[in-house]
């Protein structure tokens, strides 16, 4: 028999799973558009061997792959993963950051739920780690109908590993300023790509990183629709432009101004699709707060003080590693009890 | 207008009022044999009075009241008891139950002692609660606590507002409604007399908007009493759980293991308040109820006056059948959210009984894994985080769900409302709840075999050192009166 309660809303995994990819959407698009053919290849094979590489596992656990496929689970995961590679990385890439993300970062935990870090972000730190030079070798956009625009053929090269011609490639405006800080240049005199650009996404990046404008849009519509809160984005987003604020108030000459910081890599995808990730963020309030408020500092700390341009990838992952810490002490507080966990005391 | 304080959680469901929201009340024809248990209510269980052959009266005293919380039960109507044994309850256990089955004779005469009572709100608050209890009257929001026991809580506790539970946030239900809407005036009167037992000087009575016209009618009905306020509530789910909606009201919590009496408030349900009013104003011991009868699987939805003890059948043959054959429908007592499952139609109607829902049996959705949503943190009124206390619960760790707060967690439901992963939380939630009361009670026996034990041995112990005492003296003094014969 089954038991109370009859009514349920009208959730489930897979609906779930829809709305970030409807909410990716639109900056997946404007990505693809953007990146040409190469990143084309590069989304639909990263995508596909996520799918892969999950049928893969199912069968090795031995559970029924049908059910677990349909949750779009393992779509979404290689979906995000695409979204911060660089369009025209080789197809190999795709594949190895897929399996890394389903394997390592999914099923080595115990598949759907289980794991502790995004594994998204898993693959992605692996694959730069591993290859360094791959990982950080950007294109300008060279959008369909425009004169930049390769070929087919020329685009299936590139996806085969065939070296991109050097007229190509553009550093992102976060590689740029780490550079030119490094060589003593104040920030204040660097000429980058202009605000509309990284709005629109007419900059260089990761595939579907470059237009702010779209991502926000989508993180707005998961808000909306309830799947995530705005807590950790708000929290990481606010953390890291206040941070950002003060160091660029402090010396103007070494330090990027915040605006630079919201509107350029990784952070806006990460505040509101990355970090947000339900399985691997903290599931209260206050704890959501205190993990996107530590995911913005260590983003700073790393882009201003460490050897990477960006820092959303490691930021998220080492704030994932405090999520069980997190939600172990802030929890919220029971009906009727303090924070203690005592019952209220009935004076008034 | 009085403010308003927010509660935390909560869902919205569709309410699903329309089915029944129109029916006005019906009185059902008389069934063929009524099942009265003698357990309706929460404490000890009544005992019977009447014997197997005995005639009756409507309204007669057929078991009493044991103990001090327990609600005695009276003849629905008049006719001959036909046995008094086990019967199916009105739970999904299907347990059986002592219950008095009674063939009516279709006189509905009612008992001599029945009589109108002339000027109640002039008897004395003990006195007040004393017809109340004899009138077997109990929470009949489906909570089922006798209700004099509440009226009483002014003996030891500071109390200064009478909440009137219209809430009725439970989808599909509509009795209380019904009742506000078309007994305005006799629910109202019943709520003066409560709030005078309980000697309280503020009377706040709770409608949610999906209400309007019940607002209107108990407004109207109470407008020259200044102490007696409507308030209008959101439509909310579970705002009818008694603590939240006092802290809706007063913007306090009740403090855990309490009750609201703890700050003050005493809260009844609309039906209770008719039942007292009928009980103080008429005489009438409580011996029938309205009931809603919906959901998408009954032919005629209704809102039925019914008499205590009617088999379920009964009531859907009145209500035109059900649209589909008996084994493709759910029958649930009781809402969708927090109502019980009936495995049978020859259960009875019982004092708690609010609804009898009829839905299409569906398909249970298969457990998926927890993607850690927090969608059942969000909706949690208790502030709890429902994925890890099932969580400790599928692991067999039952002590640190009870860390997390499991003994706080009302069953509400919410949490399952809005799991995308169709897990069963609150299924595993009184699971461990009944686990662990099963535990405390086989604890407690064992510590009262050890104390029996323990006690028989100290009996046995002094009885040995009175006998070997006694040896001692009559040797004692065999010795002395040898030495005097000597
Ligand atoms: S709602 Fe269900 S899936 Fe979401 S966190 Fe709670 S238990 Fe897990
Ligand atoms: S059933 Fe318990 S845990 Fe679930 S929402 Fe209600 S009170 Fe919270």
């Amino acid at each position: 028999m089954i038991a109370a309660p009859y009514l349920h809303e009208n959730a489930s995994i897979s609906r779930t799973m829809g709305l970030v990819m409807l909410a990716l959407f639109p900056a997946t698009v404007l990505g693809l558009y953007q990146f040409g053919w190469p990143a084309i290849l590069l989304f639909t094979t990263t995508v596909l061997a996520a799918i892969v590489a999950e049928y893969f596992c199912l069968k090795v656990a031995g559970k029924i792959a049908k059910p677990f496929l349909l949750d779009g689970s393992a779509i979404l995961t290689g979906w995000l993963l695409a979204m911060t590679l660089p369009p025209w990385a080789p197809w190999w890439i795709g594949i190895l950051g897929a399996f890394l993300a389903i394997v390592v970062g999914k099923h080595v935990f115990g598949g759907l739920g289980q794991n502790l870090f995004n594994p998204a972000m898993v693959a992605r730190v692996a694959l730069l780690i591993s290859f360094p030079f791959e990982m950080t070798l950007f294109t300008q956009p060279n959008p369909f109908f425009s004169v930049y625009n390769l070929s087919f053929n020329d685009s299936l090269d590139i996806f085969l590993g065939y070296p991109i011609p050097d007229a190509f490639t553009s550093a992102t405006v976060l590689d740029f300023y780490k550079a030119e800080l490094s060589q003593g240049i104040s920030a204040l005199q660097i000429k980058t790509d202009s605000l509309t650009q990284l709005l629109w996404g007419n900059t260089s990046g990761s595939l579907g990183e470059t237009s702010a404008l779209l991502i926000v849009l989508g993180g707005l519509f998961l808000i909306y629709k309830r799947v995530i809160t705005w807590h950790i984005p708000v929290a990481m987003l606010g953390t890291l432009t206040l941070l950002a604020s003060v160091l660029f108030w402090f010396d103007p000459n070494s330090y990027m101004s915040p605006v630079t910081h919201l509107l350029s890599g990784a952070v806006l995808l990460g505040a509101f699709f990355i970090a947000t990730d339900l399985v691997t963020s903290p599931v209260s309030t206050r704890g959501q707060l205190i993990f996107g408020a530590g995911c913005g500092l260590l983003v700073l700390v790393i882009r201003t003080f460490g050897n990477y341009p960006e820092g959303v990838a490691f930021a998220v992952l080492l704030m994932n590693g405090f999520t069980p810490l997190i939600d172990h002490y802030f929890k919220p507080r029971i009906y009727g009890r303090d924070r203690k966990g005592q019952p209220l005391s009935n004076e008034p | 207008m009085i403010k308003l304080f927010n509660i935390r959680g909560g869902i919205h469901p569709d309410d699903h009022k329309r089915f029944s929201a129109q029916q006005a009340i019906e009185s059902l024809p008389m069934p063929l044999l009524l099942h009265v248990p003698l357990q309706q209510h929460i404490g000890a269980i009544a005992e019977p009075l009447v014997q197997r052959g005995d005639q009756v009266k409507k309204g007669q005293l057929i078991a009493r009241h044991q103990g001090m919380v327990s609600a005695p039960v009276h003849a629905p109507t008049s006719g001959r008891i036909m046995g008094i044994g086990g019967y199916p309850a009105n739970h999904s256990s299907g347990l059986l139950v002592r219950t008095i089955t009674l063939k009516p004779d279709d006189e509905d005469t009612w008992a001599d002692n029945i009589q109108p009572i002339d000027d109640p709100l002039a008897l004395s608050p003990e006195d007040i609660a004393s017809k109340v209890a004899q009138a077997g009257i109990v929470g009949m929001g489906g909570a089922t606590f006798p209700a004099a026991v509440k009226l009483n809580l002014h003996k030891r506790y500071d109390l200064h507002t009478l909440v009137i539970n219209g809430a009725e946030c439970e989808p599909y239900l509509t009795c209380d409604d019904r009742l506000m809407q078309e007994h305005a005036e006799a629910v109202v009167d019943g709520v003066l007399l409560m709030a005078k037992a309980l000697k309280v000087e503020k009377i706040l009575f709770a409608i949610e908007n999906n209400k309007p016209q019940a607002q209107k009618s108990i407004a109207e009905a109470a407008h020259s009493h200044a102490h007696f306020k409507v308030v209008a509530l959101p439509t909310r789910y579970p705002l009818g759980s008694e603590k939240h909606l006092v802290q809706m009201l007063m913007g306090k919590e009740t403090p855990a293991r309490g009750l609201t009496a703890d700050i003050g408030a005493v809260v009844h349900n609309v039906s209770t308040a008719y039942a007292v009013h009928e009980a103080l104003r008429e005489g009438k011991p409580l011996i029938s109820r309205v009931v809603t009868v919906t959901g998408p699987a009954i032919k005629e939805a209704r809102n039925l006056r019914v008499l205590i003890g009617t088999p379920v059948s009964h009531l859907i043959q009145f209500c035109g059948g059900l649209t589909k054959k008996e084994d493709a429908v759910q029958l649930i007592s009781g809402g969708p959210m927090m109502g019980q499952p009936l495995s049978s139609t020859q259960v009875p109607i019982v004092k708690g009984s609010n609804g009898l829902l009829v839905l299409n049996q569906q398909p249970q959705k298969a457990e998926q894994a927890c993607i850690r949503c927090a969608s059942c943190v969000r909706a949690c009124p208790c502030g709890l985080t429902p994925l890890e206390m099932a969580a400790h619960i599928r692991r067999g760790s039952l002590d640190n769900s009870v860390k997390l707060g499991l003994l706080d967690c009302i069953s509400c439901g919410s949490c399952a409302y809005v799991c995308p992963a169709n897990i069963p939380l609150v299924q595993y939630f009184n699971y461990a709840k009944g686990e662990l009361a099963s535990r405390q009670r086989v604890q407690h026996k064992q510590q009262e075999t050890k104390r029996l034990a323990e006690a028989r041995t100290a009996r046995i112990e002094a009885l040995k050192k009175a006998r070997q005492e006694k040896m001692l003296q009559r040797k004692k003094e065999m010795q002395q009166q040898k030495q005097a014969s000597e």
